[in-house]
């Protein structure tokens, strides 16, 4: 629940117009503003590596002609299915860490998601 | 299904063209470790009597249907009329790998109706698409029977040794194709008290040599793989992956890409990536195709003759 809120929130803030609206309902602009998306784009994540904190779902969408799929080094998360075009897989970290991927196709492509810990909004 | 004759957009189409690999069809000969260009493919082959000859089909990526090919089961299917239309009808053939394109059974199903038209016998080995299945089940199952490991096997037609190897499982991070240390005995072991006249054909989806890192096409391990080769003087490796023809001779090591029956891609460094290359509709089957090799007895020589859908 909470996590589709921050996603609206997010979605919001994008928006110039929705300005007033952020200001009023939002505490923690900060972390709230952080992208938690990855493009896989040209055999290419984008951002390479992408920072969040704890609690995060990332999503990452296959906007090539041709499937990927995302594999965790260590075997820290269960590998993805294999993202055909426009495909997205999502994951929420719970943990703080840094935590590796490869393209399991296309293994010379790698990304690092860093999950930091959660502070409480109280801290911010 | 797509028909042919899309338009997506001009100026992008136009950029790719100016990308387009220009391999035309050659014969090969490979005399003394030397090629020599014979001639464009339409002028090919006097075939002879004492000779084998078996072909290559690669990457046909059943179920793709983007704009650099939407219709790739239509372009396997010219593959195959070309196949059985060729002057001397080859001995078998060989497919390495990515027959599917998402690994779903119907793909499989779809790529085997087309390929049985050729009444050949068919040896596979797999592609990196042909695992996508969650268990990857499907390729092992329908290909894999009597075959080692994750799929990998030999074979002897006269007198010339083939081995089919996988190089598309268990990839590391960073890294490139993939042998692993159990195929690697495997192979060690098999050619081991083979004469060092026996010709030597070996097959598998990446290349197993490093066409170009940056892109991940080579082999890691394929180091490893060659050393056991060294002591034979007539060894070919025939790839796929690539989706275009490329050839190096090192020493008596003869490395050769085929084509692939579904959609090009750029040469190494020549695009952003590797990905689908999109090129005017009428180009498209100059730049697919097939590959048949033929052994001449008695000579230390082959011929491979790469035959585009259309020159």
């Amino acid at each position: 629940m909470s996590t589709t809120f921050r996603a609206m929130i997010v979605a919001a803030a994008l928006g110039a117009a929705a300005a007033p609206l952020l200001a009023a309902v939002a505490p923690t602009p900060q972390a709230q503003n952080a992208p938690t998306a990855v493009s896989i784009d040209n055999f290419t994540f984008t951002p390479q590596t992408l920072t969040v904190k704890a609690g995060t779902t990332v999503t990452w969408a296959n906007k090539d002609d041709i499937p990927h799929g995302i594999a965790w080094m260590k075997n820290a998360f269960t590998k993805s299915k294999a993202l055909d075009t426009d495909d997205t897989y999502a994951l929420t970290f719970t943990t703080p860490g840094s935590y590796q991927y490869f393209c399991y196709l296309h293994p010379h492509m790698t990304g690092t998601v860093v999950v930091e810990a959660a502070t409480g909004d109280a801290a911010q | 299904m797509s028909a042919f004759g899309r338009d997506d957009g001009v100026s992008r189409r136009k950029v790719l063209e100016c990308m387009t690999w220009a391999g035309t069809g050659v014969l090969w000969t490979i005399s003394g470790g030397v090629p020599h260009a014979l001639g464009l493919i339409d002028q090919a082959v006097a075939q002879e009597a004492d000779s084998l000859t078996f072909l290559q089909i690669s990457d046909s990526h059943i179920g793709f249907d983007k704009p650099a090919n939407p219709n790739a089961l239509g372009t396997l299917e010219e593959a195959v009329a070309r196949i059985n239309t060729l002057p001397k009808r080859p001995a078998f053939m060989i497919h390495t790998g990515d027959i599917s394109h998402l690994s779903l059974a119907s793909q499989f199903d779809d790529a085997d109706r087309i390929i049985s038209k050729t009444r050949l016998d068919v040896h596979y080995v797999p592609g990196e698409h042909d695992f996508l299945d969650p268990e990857q089940k499907f390729y092992r199952e329908r290909y894999g029977r009597g075959t080692k490991g994750a799929g990998w096997y030999s074979f002897d037609v006269s007198g010339v040794h083939f081995v089919g190897l996988v190089n598309v499982l268990d990839l590391k991070a960073g890294g490139l194709g993939f042998l692993g240390a159990e195929q690697l005995a495997w192979l060690e072991d098999d050619l081991r008290g083979r004469s060092a006249s026996t010709p030597i054909v070996v097959f598998a989806h990446i290349p197993l040599w490093t066409v170009y890192s940056e892109w991940g096409w080579g082999t890691d391990d394929s180091a490893q793989a060659l050393s056991y080769l060294k002591r034979f003087g007539s060894v070919t490796v025939l790839n796929g992956h690539i989706h275009q023809v490329m050839q190096k001779v090192e020493g008596n090591v003869t490395f050769h890409t085929a084509r692939s029956t579904a959609f090009p891609q750029p040469a190494p460094g020549a695009a952003a990536s590797p990905g689908p290359m999109k090129v005017a509709d009428d180009k498209l089957r100059s730049l697919l195709g097939i590959a048949d090799v033929t052994f001449k007895q008695g000579e230390q020589r082959l011929a491979i003759v790469d035959t585009p859908l259309q020159a």
